[in-house]
């Protein structure tokens, strides 16, 4: 209402001419219905499309969560039966081993990386401008050319490199080894987001002020402990932006991975999206649905988890 | 770490000497190492880029070799145009284009439109709880809601770029309605009220007085916008049916089977594909990035 109050009636009209006080109040009543059902409008189109697209088909796939159905004809009423089944199913249980772990891994390698780099451009360096360029060029190509790119990479000339030298453990492509191949799929999903990780934390490092680096070196603070004491904690507010949303980015790693591995050697980097995306095909469609389902909560308790984490520990600093 | 910050507390103490010569002296000398560091770090970045151009001009014959880093000769360009044909790629490209277009626009219109109207009317209920409801979809990731969408798009008839354009708005609006009414907030009502005094009404406020305000804003959302949409394979792959109406990254799916051998097309194409955002990139990087900042600086 903040913006009704200061108009007069007089003010508000726009036309000039005689009006009595009546139609003052009147039209100023008018206006402000009118003006009102303007904000609704700008604001239902937003709602009406979100809701048609993204929160009615969820609620649906929910409910047939609860189900046998198959994508199509008839279904019966399951219960629980569906998430029963899903916490003794080795390809599940396998993939949110996989999805979560890899999520860690790739979050920690990327911000680590992400945040040396940036401090280091913002020091004293030549071409820091070019170098900076080059550096976020990963975050404007598509995830799975650049995974492409890197199953040859990965499948041809590295081994090729490591058998003209005599290094045996490469020799064969990382990417058919169960063992190795998720270490692929997280160079690459790092390798791609470590840009936009860089540019917040740059950002992040803009918003220190010089003058506390050079207070707490009056006072005989070094390198470590700048970073420790001043660095650190404040930029700690982009440190979370930066794991909540890798975080959440990584468990829905989809693209990388069929471009590096499709899930392979056998379901060994099978994500939890991948094993979803077969209910589509394998007329699994309520019992993925059953694990959407149960992906989605864990995805919000972790992203929960992390915001209410680092509040604590936010608090405990200041 | 340490061999990053080569700020030791002598120079920093003789910085903090308001002394303009010494303080100038010190700021120009460039830290070396540091430097050559990071050039050798970019390399990461630079080696798969130039592995990729050399691999679309080698012949088929060189490109079997498996040493990605040689260079192309002979120079053969013959590559582009068969990769041209296989993908199709006059239409795979305005498919492209399109989705990434429709998707900027929609995401553009609907987040500012209604991030003007909760930022507006904070005060009341519905508003502030839609706001909290948009943002929700922030932990939502595509997988889980991707079984319904498709039978959704199938069902009115939506399982093609127009929906999947859609799509990727509606997984842009969290995020850009979180950007635009943090900015607007910072934009004082009084210009508004001036304006309304003058007779404007909220529709003629919003695309005179709040839209051209929103300038850099648009710039940001924008660019997350489109970079989502013209990258992404998830949602085309799995939302359009038809393989003629796919999209770049989509169709590059091409060279993983019945090709396989053919590297020096696979990368021909690989390259036309990438080549649009990087070359966009370089010219418009200075809005990329201060997009980037400014978008985790006002969320």
């Amino acid at each position: 209402m903040t913006m009704q109050t200061p108009l007069t009636p007089e003010t508000e009209d726009p036309r000039p001419g005689p009006a009595t006080a009546a139609t003052r109040v009147h039209r100023r009543v008018g206006s402000l219905h009118r003006t009102e059902g303007m904000y609704y409008l700008f604001l239902v189109p937003a709602l009406v499309l979100f809701t048609a697209f993204v929160v009615a088909p969820a609620c649906v796939g929910i409910f047939y969560s609860f189900t046998d159905y198959l994508g199509f004809g008839q279904w019966h009423f399951l219960g629980l039966e569906n998430y029963r089944a899903l916490v003794s199913d080795p390809a599940i249980l396998g993939s949110y081993g996989f999805t979560l772990g890899f999520a860690v891994v790739t979050v920690i390698v990327t911000q680590v990386i992400a945040l040396a780099l940036a401090i280091a451009l913002s020091k004293r360096v030549r071409f820091a401008a070019g170098l900076r360029s080059v550096f976020v060029i990963p975050m404007v190509v598509s995830g799975i050319i650049v995974a492409y790119v890197f199953n040859y990479l990965f499948s041809n000339t590295l081994p090729a490199l490591a058998t003209s030298v005599g290094f045996g453990p490469l020799q064969q492509s990382i990417l058919g080894d169960p063992n190795l191949a998720w270490l692929a799929i997280v160079i690459v999903s790092a390798w791609q987001t470590i840009p936009g990780a860089l540019l917040i934390y740059t950002a992040g490092l803009t918003s220190i002020p010089s003058d506390v680096y050079e207070a707490s070196a009056l006072d005989g603070a070094g390198t470590w402990k700048q970073l420790r004491s001043i660095t650190l904690p404040l930029i700690s507010g982009f440190i979370v932006i930066n794991t909540v949303l890798g975080v959440k980015g990584y468990l829905g790693a989809y693209d990388v991975i069929v471009g590096l591995t499709n899930g392979g050697p056998g379901s060994a980097t099978s994500s939890v999206a991948m094993t979803i995306f077969t209910g589509f095909t394998s007329g699994d469609y309520a019992y993925q649905m059953a694990n959407a389902t149960v992906f989605f909560i864990i995805t919000v308790l972790i992203s929960v988890l992390q915001l209410a984490v680092t509040r604590g520990r936010n608090l405990r600093l200041a | 770490m340490s061999a990053l910050d080569t700020r030791s507390p002598a120079t920093a103490t003789a910085r903090s000497l308001t002394d303009p010569p010494r303080r100038r002296r010190r700021l120009e000398r460039v830290n070396w190492p540091l430097t050559i560091i990071l050039a050798i770090a970019s390399l990461s970045v630079l080696i798969p880029l130039y592995v990729t151009v050399a691999m679309a001009f080698k012949t088929s014959a060189q490109a079997v070799d498996g040493n990605a880093l040689s260079l192309p000769l002979p120079f053969n360009p013959a590559s582009f145009v068969e990769a041209w044909q296989l993908t199709r790629f006059p239409v795979s490209f305005s498919v492209s284009l399109g989705v990434a277009a429709l998707t900027v626009i929609a995401t553009l219109l609907l987040s500012s439109f209604a991030s003007y109207a909760i930022v507006r009317n904070w005060h009341r209920r519905f508003f502030r709880w839609s706001f909290v409801y948009l943002l929700a979809a922030m932990f939502l990731p595509f997988p889980v809601v991707a079984l319904p969408q498709i039978k959704l798009t199938a069902m009115i008839s939506l399982d093609n770029p127009i929906g999947v354009a859609i799509l990727h708005a509606m997984f842009q609006l969290s995020f850009s309605v979180l950007l635009y009414s943090a900015f607007l907030r910072s934009i004082p009502i009084e210009l508004e009220e001036s304006a309304r005094i003058d007779g404007a009404s909220t529709w003629q406020i919003f695309w005179r007085v709040i839209l051209p305000l929103l300038g850099p804003m648009n710039a940001t959302v924008g660019i997350f916008a489109f970079l989502a949409s013209w990258n992404d394979f998830m949602m085309p792959s799995l939302i359009t049916a038809d393989p003629g109406l796919q999209t770049l990254p989509v169709v590059q799916n091409i060279f993983q089977s019945q090709f396989g051998t053919n590297y020096n097309v696979a990368f021909a194409s690989y390259l036309m594909a990438m080549a649009p955002t990087i070359v966009v990139y370089l010219f418009a990087q200075r809005w990329v990035i201060s997009g980037v900042t400014q978008g985790a600086v006002k969320s």
